[in-house]
């Protein structure tokens, strides 16, 4: 070390006092990657005794980002699409990077998307929600309007029914944001729906509620009037903000639980019958074929599902051997998750996971188990299970029951084959 | 507000859940919605034929309509472009490994089939299929799946009377008794399997994930540790020069341009035109390709357009409008581009192309700067 590095001058000096850091930092960065071990210095880190120029000259005033985004160093965090999976990016899905995320809520700006004709724009002032049909009064709402009911919040999930569809017939995309990647989890304000629906009044002979948007897919979806009347919500605010325009700005429908395609963005009417509309998105799609040839319809609930995050094939493990933070998601549309196993042996043995952080029905819930890794390779699974006791079933245990042709609910147990540099691969085991 | 709104529907606010205040009494917000408002919403049509409205339409109009407003993507027979929905065949395919779902295999009421083409179709352009316009496609789409002969009508009198093959294919979500007694069995914590797992699939050999430049999963999270460690290694090798090269900086110095700037094209505005035509065109590429292996799909492939005559294109079939201007000595110029793209159904009446159009000028003007760059 010379005296020249040890001396007290200011970060004035910003070409050496790099250049110095970038040679000790070889030398810090190969003890890492060697790693394990309680890494010893064999020299001071130039981070630590020299003078950076961040620690010494100004950051950004503010106002250099009126609304922020993330810093550049996170620009891999981003929705991102399979451009194979659909004809037009306009009536398509891209994915949460859930790998790149932690605790429960996620970001509005990378929560996935799917749109069945684009996301449109919207104004609050152009906005008007009609309810209609077997009510006493029909009524038209403002944004305004709305912004004067008494508001309620709730935290849910939202997964998309084919979230994982693609992994039916066997391991086929790496990357948990891929494969359990259409989902998202935020906490949202606005006014119960069943608020909305008694301001019109419902005739005794209304039985199910059609929710419609105003984009030019509709994408109507039916809703029996008992779920209407429960937890459903007519929502503006999103994680403390407006809605975003490719969440339905300025307001969707959200129902806790349901499958993502009933969650009608940029809502505009809600429609009182007394049978199902049975529209596209619940008769052609969003319907399970059997392996009978027969369909079940109407399969709205989310059944209990998680997933490891980290590590997964784009989460490695780079530390070496050594302590290992596992850390994963877990949902049910039934309730709570009360209780998440992990696996490190593909399913033989499984010890029970930490829940962090509250366990909320309906929404997810985030899971850790801290381990000593020996650096052997591992073939990780989790397993969640809810309030009512159901315990996430094997992707076999689904296939046997429906076949190969459902799309729609695949909630089966994931696994990662960990090997021993810390890659890890989408694969299925017997 | 009228009186009768005030009335407390007690069985709706007795179901409270929710976490927020009970409310005691009606608000009076919003305003009654009028008849006409009601109309032009409420367009949703029920399989017992409620939101039916009053017309009618033959297979013979429904196959002229849809060869205009539909063919380009579902195909002429109903049969579906490249991967546009198959409407058509499909009969007794639904336990096959690749089941055909169309309205004549699969969707069980005829209701579903006028409601969302009247409702969302054509893809683009909703809401402009008329109701007359829309018995004649649902009739024409019967007929295409051989449920209807081809002096069929079908009208809100007779719509009723069709039922779809697949009428009773669907039962209610039954997994509470079918699937949930099964899986709420006691887990199993210790010596669940025998032996050691086997891998039997996987995903890397597929090799359909999207991918980063350096053949990772794309999104792969950087190898913070690695990067600083090759920074290092390089930049000692680099010593003389008095400064490193701002990209390969784990952390550049306050002022350094950004490595995302440092990466983008340095070439001049026409360089930028492109990129920002590339990013345009994902609204044309559903049915325009361009590149090396470009074939004509929903619309004609676009290698070579810009600059020279129109309907040209080996293979494809024009639209009778368009072959007529085409005769007329049509060029594609950056002119005639600009109006084609601004808006093609008044371009080209009676134009295939159901775009709706690009309104900025700029985006066109980038589109156009992006295709001439596939002239051979």
């Amino acid at each position: 070390m010379s005296d020249e590095q040890m001396s007290d001058e200011p970060a004035t000096t910003k070409g050496p006092s790099r250049r110095a850091f970038l040679r000790n930092g070889a030398l810090a960065g190969a003890g890492l990657v060697a790693g394990g071990t309680a890494a010893r210095a064999a020299t001071p880190d130039p981070l630590i005794t020299e003078v950076q120029d961040w620690a010494s000259a100004f950051g950004d005033p503010v106002d250099a980002a009126p609304y922020g985004t993330p810093i550049r160093f996170e620009s891999h965090v981003v929705r991102r699409n399979v451009e194979w999976l659909t004809e037009s990016p306009v009536s398509s899905i891209n994915f949460t990077p859930i790998h790149a995320l932690e605790g429960t809520i996620t970001p509005q700006g990378c929560a996935f998307e799917r749109h069945h004709s684009g996301a449109i724009e919207l104004s609050k002032a152009d906005y008007r929600l009609m309810i209609n049909g077997l009510v006493d009064q029909p009524l038209v709402f403002t944004f305004e309007d709305l912004l004067r009911f008494p508001r309620a919040t709730t935290t849910a999930f939202l997964e998309c029914a084919a979230n994982g569809g693609m992994e039916w017939g066997g391991a086929q995309l790496e990357g948990c944001q891929f494969t359990q990647g259409m989902i998202h989890n935020m906490e949202y304000i606005g006014v119960p729906l069943k608020v909305l629906l008694a301001e019109a009044g419902v005739k005794p002979e209304g039985k199910w509620i059609y929710a419609e948007g105003a984009d030019a897919s509709s994408n109507g979806r039916s809703i029996p009037m008992e779920k209407a009347m429960d937890d459903v919500m007519v929502a503006f605010f999103a994680n403390g903000e407006a809605l975003r325009k490719e969440h339905g700005y300025p307001v969707r429908l959200v129902v806790p639980g349901w499958e993502g395609n009933m969650w009608v963005k940029w809502l505009r009417r809600i429609g009182v019958y007394d049978a199902a509309v049975e529209s596209r998105e619940e008769t052609s799609k969003y319907t399970d074929l059997m392996p009978d040839g027969r369909a079940r319809k109407w399969t709205w609930v989310m059944d209990a599902k998680s997933v490891i995050t980290t590590p997964s094939p784009q989460a490695p493990i780079r530390h070496g051997k050594g302590p290992l933070v596992i850390s994963g998601l877990a949902w049910s549309g039934n309730g709570k998750v009360t209780k998440v196993d992990v696996s490190l042996d593909g399913g033989r043995n499984w010890q029970e996971a930490r829940i962090t952080g509250e366990a909320r029905s309906k929404a997810l819930t985030r899971f850790h188990l801290d381990i000593d890794w020996d650096g052997s390779e591992l073939f990780l699974q989790s397993r969640a299970t809810d309030e009512t006791g159901y315990v996430q079933p094997t992707k076999n245990a689904l296939r046997d029951i429906r076949g190969l042709n459902n799309v729609y609910h695949n909630n089966g147990i994931q696994t990662w084959w960990v090997k021993a540099d810390g890659e890890v691969e989408n694969v299925e085991i017997a | 507000m009228s009186k009768s709104r005030n009335l407390l529907i007690g069985s709706a606010l007795a179901l409270s859940t929710l976490a927020g205040p009970a409310m005691a009494d009606k608000l009076g917000l919003g305003r009654p919605a009028l008849p006409e408002e009601i109309s032009a919403w409420d367009v949703a049509v029920l399989p017992d034929g409620t939101g039916l409205r009053p017309g009618s339409g033959n297979v013979e109009t429904g196959e002229e309509v849809f060869a205009e407003k539909c063919a380009a993507c579902h195909g002429e027979f109903a049969e579906g472009l490249d991967s546009w929905p198959v409407l058509a065949g499909g009969e007794g395919s639904l336990t096959d490994r690749r089941p055909v779902k169309t309205i004549g295999s699969y969707w069980p009421h005829l209701s579903t089939v006028y409601d969302y083409i009247h409702r969302s179709m054509p893809f683009g352009a909703a809401q402009t299929v008329s109701v007359d316009e829309t018995y004649a496609i649902v009739a024409f789409l019967l007929y295409s799946n051989g449920l209807v002969e081809d002096d069929f009508t079908l009208s809100n009198e007779n719509f009723t009377e069709v039922v779809l093959p697949n009428a009773d294919g669907f039962y209610p979500d039954d997994r509470p008794e079918s699937e949930y007694p099964q899986f709420r069995a006691e887990a199993c914590m210790a010596n669940c399997a025998e032996g050691a797992p086997k891998v039997t699939k996987r995903a890397v050999e597929l090799n359909v994930t999207p991918t980063d430049p350096d053949g990772k999963p794309a999104g792969t999270l950087p190898d913070i540790v690695a990067e600083a460690a090759a920074a290092s290694a390089e930049a000692a090798a680099t010593e003389t020069p008095a400064e490193a090269t701002p990209e390969a900086e784990p952390e550049p110095a306050a002022g350094a341009a950004p490595a995302d700037q440092a990466a983008a094209p340095t070439a001049g505005p026409d360089q930028e035109l492109v990129a920002a035509g590339e990013k345009v065109f994902k609204k044309c590429a559903a049915c325009h390709k361009v590149g090396e292996s470009a074939k004509n799909g929903t619309g004609p492939m676009l290698n070579n357009v810009v600059g020279h005559p129109a309907g040209k294109v080996e293979g494809f079939k024009y639209s009778k409008p368009l072959l007529a201007m085409a005769e007329e000595g049509l060029v594609w110029d950056e002119a005639a581009l600009h109006h084609l793209l601004e808006n093609p159904k008044a371009f080209i009446k009676g134009t295939k192309m159901s775009f709706a159009g690009l309104k900025k000028e700029e985006d066109r003007a980038a589109v156009i700067a992006y295709l001439s760059t596939f002239a051979q």
